[in-house]
């Protein structure tokens, strides 16, 4: 039950951002949340797209360099805390978050969070282990 | 200072020169035949005997030796005396990190010596005077070139060699030396270091310098005069034939003198391979008339020029070379170390990715700067930023070790870097020299 995230290397040049986003649009592609890692010379996109194999095939054959990776998604009450009982309960474990970003849930009170860790299975026990909800993609992207 | 000069060969007349240069030739080529097997071969492949070689005229009939020669023949393959007659050894940087070796008798030290003296000389270096040496030690020919030059003429050498700039800078003032040698580079590092130290150069009693070991324009000659104050001669030295004096600018600054009676100068068409006649540019070819231990016959140097034996208004009646117009190879000089594209291609290749790569060089606060850009690929993308860098610092890690220099990789789109029918543009060189 892990969310599929889209990576994109993105140069450092006028424009690249725009070329992606066209894509996606003229493909009719949905992202449900983003998140950008930047450097000096190029940037790494993550997106989790409603149709992450699809998104893959049009990137290729545009000349992207791509590629799908398995990450957590978890399910938190939008309360303080919500967050803090996440890393706490991943902590503890001795699991490491690599990036993390969220977004808002369909439902109520709730967002979504997405976190990359080295060891998936890992840290779904220790997320199952402190009563934390993880997100499927039938819910990520239900609307 | 006209007529003045070390070596009396240096004003001699044209005849003499030319006994001369015909009387080492032959010994050169006996030498060559009986001792170096690959000479040997050479020369039966194509039925070519040493007493066939007469006068120095008939240098045309001999084979031609490349750099690949030496890479084949690594370390001491193509030496022509024993282990024992061999006082020291040089080497540069060469492709996939084998160096080119050469070695050297004493007495190719001493003839060597004396043409780095010449050099010194013929700026105006007397006995009295302290030549301070930057260049560095080691098995690069620049440190122990001039500083062995400046030895054989009787003047006090300080050999500062490179780095800590402070502290030479301070050596230049406490010692009062008149002339510096140095690459073009680090002597606008010094220059610039002397501007934050508060220093005029002014003050300091250097008088003149003699910069090489890469290549340097006009405007940069007038910058180094300038922010030094001194007068910036040109010497020029290729280690597989001997390091700096090889041929070297006297005060009249019309060409450089080549010592042509030990390292005999050709310049033929880089395609035809005919010799091109009197102020033809072409590439210079040597002989080494004046070695024992490597005596390279019509070595290819890939450097661009071209020659005149017009007496020169110093008095020399050396043949001049002009300042090398450039490479007919794609070897690029980066900070002083030789750099070839295939040897970044051999690294790329070795990390399993696909060479798709540009080479962008740079000049940056007065230094070389070189920036290896490689396409994204497959291989090497990740949602992780850190694995990329990963990947990049293991690029860099692996350029250093075999080019010798650092290197800046910078990862581009896919498919971005031109694509061409013909050799790619594997080179941008944006220095304006």
């Amino acid at each position: 039950m892990s969310i599929k995230q889209i990576s994109v290397f993105v140069e450092n040049r006028h424009g690249r951002l725009a070329d992606i986003t066209r894509i996606l649009a003229e493909e009719n592609i949905d992202i449900r949340a983003l998140s950008i890692a930047d450097t000096t010379d190029y940037g790494v996109l993550r997106m989790i797209v409603n149709d992450t194999a699809k998104a893959k095939e049009v990137f290729k054959a545009n000349g992207f360099a791509v590629t799908v990776t398995e990450v957590v998604g978890i399910e938190v009450p939008d309360v303080p805390g919500g967050f803090n009982n996440v890393v706490e309960a991943l902590c503890s474990k001795g699991i490491d978050i690599e990036y993390t970003y969220a977004f808002l849930s369909p439902k109520e009170n709730t967002a979504c969070v997405i976190i990359r860790v080295e060891d998936n299975c890992a840290a779904k026990e220790a997320l199952a282990d402190a009563n934390i909800t993880l997100l499927d993609e039938k819910t990520a992207f239900s609307k | 200072m006209k007529n003045e000069y070390l070596s009396p060969v240096e004003g001699a007349s044209r005849e003499e020169i030319r006994e001369i240069q015909s009387k080492r030739l032959r010994e050169t080529v006996e030498r060559c035949y009986n001792n170096v097997p690959f000479y040997k071969k050479k020369f039966d492949e194509i039925g070519l005997k040493p007493e066939d070689i007469k006068t120095i005229d008939d240098i045309a009939k001999i084979p031609f030796t490349v750099k690949q020669d030496l890479r084949d023949n690594y370390p001491f393959g193509l030496n022509a005396v024993p282990k024992k007659d061999i006082v020291r050894v040089h080497a540069s940087s060469g492709t996939t990190g084998k160096q080119t070796v050469v070695s050297y008798t004493k007495g190719d030290i001493d003839r060597w010596s004396e043409c780095a003296a010449r050099a010194l000389y013929a700026i105006g270096t007397r006995p009295e005077d302290k030549v301070h040496v930057s260049y560095g030690y080691g098995l690069f020919t620049g440190g122990l070139g001039l500083h062995y030059g400046a030895e054989y003429m009787g003047a006090t050498v300080v050999p500062a060699s490179t780095g800590n700039t402070k502290r030479q800078i301070a050596l230049l003032q406490d010692f009062e030396s008149n002339v510096i040698c140095c690459t073009p580079s680090y002597a606008l590092v010094i220059a610039e270091t002397m501007k934050e130290m508060g220093i005029d150069p002014e003050k300091l009693p250097l008088r003149a310098g003699f910069f090489g070991a890469e290549p340097w324009t006009e405007s940069m000659r007038k910058e180094i005069e300038k922010s030094l104050s001194l007068k910036a001669y040109d010497i020029y030295g290729l280690s597989e034939i001997a390091g700096p004096g090889v041929s070297y600018e006297c005060y009249a600054q019309k060409g450089m003198h080549i010592c042509e009676d030990y390292f005999y100068p050709e310049i033929v068409d880089p395609d035809t391979l005919e010799p091109l006649p009197e102020g033809s540019y072409g590439e210079l070819v040597f002989t080494c008339i004046g070695k024992e231990a490597l005596p390279l016959l019509r070595y290819r140097t890939r450097d661009i020029t071209c020659l005149t034996y017009e007496k020169c208004e110093c008095g020399r009646t050396l043949v001049r070379m002009k300042k090398p117009k450039g490479r007919s190879d794609d070897m690029l000089i980066i900070r002083g170390v030789n750099v070839f594209p295939s040897q970044v291609e051999h690294v790329i290749l070795s990390m399993g990715m696909e060479p798709n790569y540009q080479i962008i060089v740079d000049r940056v606060n007065n230094l070389d700067t070189m920036t290896v850009c490689i396409e994204m690929a497959e291989d090497l993308i990740s949602d992780s930023v850190k694995r990329i860098e990963q990947a990049e610092k293991e690029l860099s890690a692996a350029m250093l070790s075999t080019l010798g220099v650092g290197a800046k990789v910078k990862l581009v789109e896919p498919r971005s870097l031109p694509r061409t029918e013909g050799k790619a543009k594997r080179v941008i060189d944006n220095r304006t020299f």
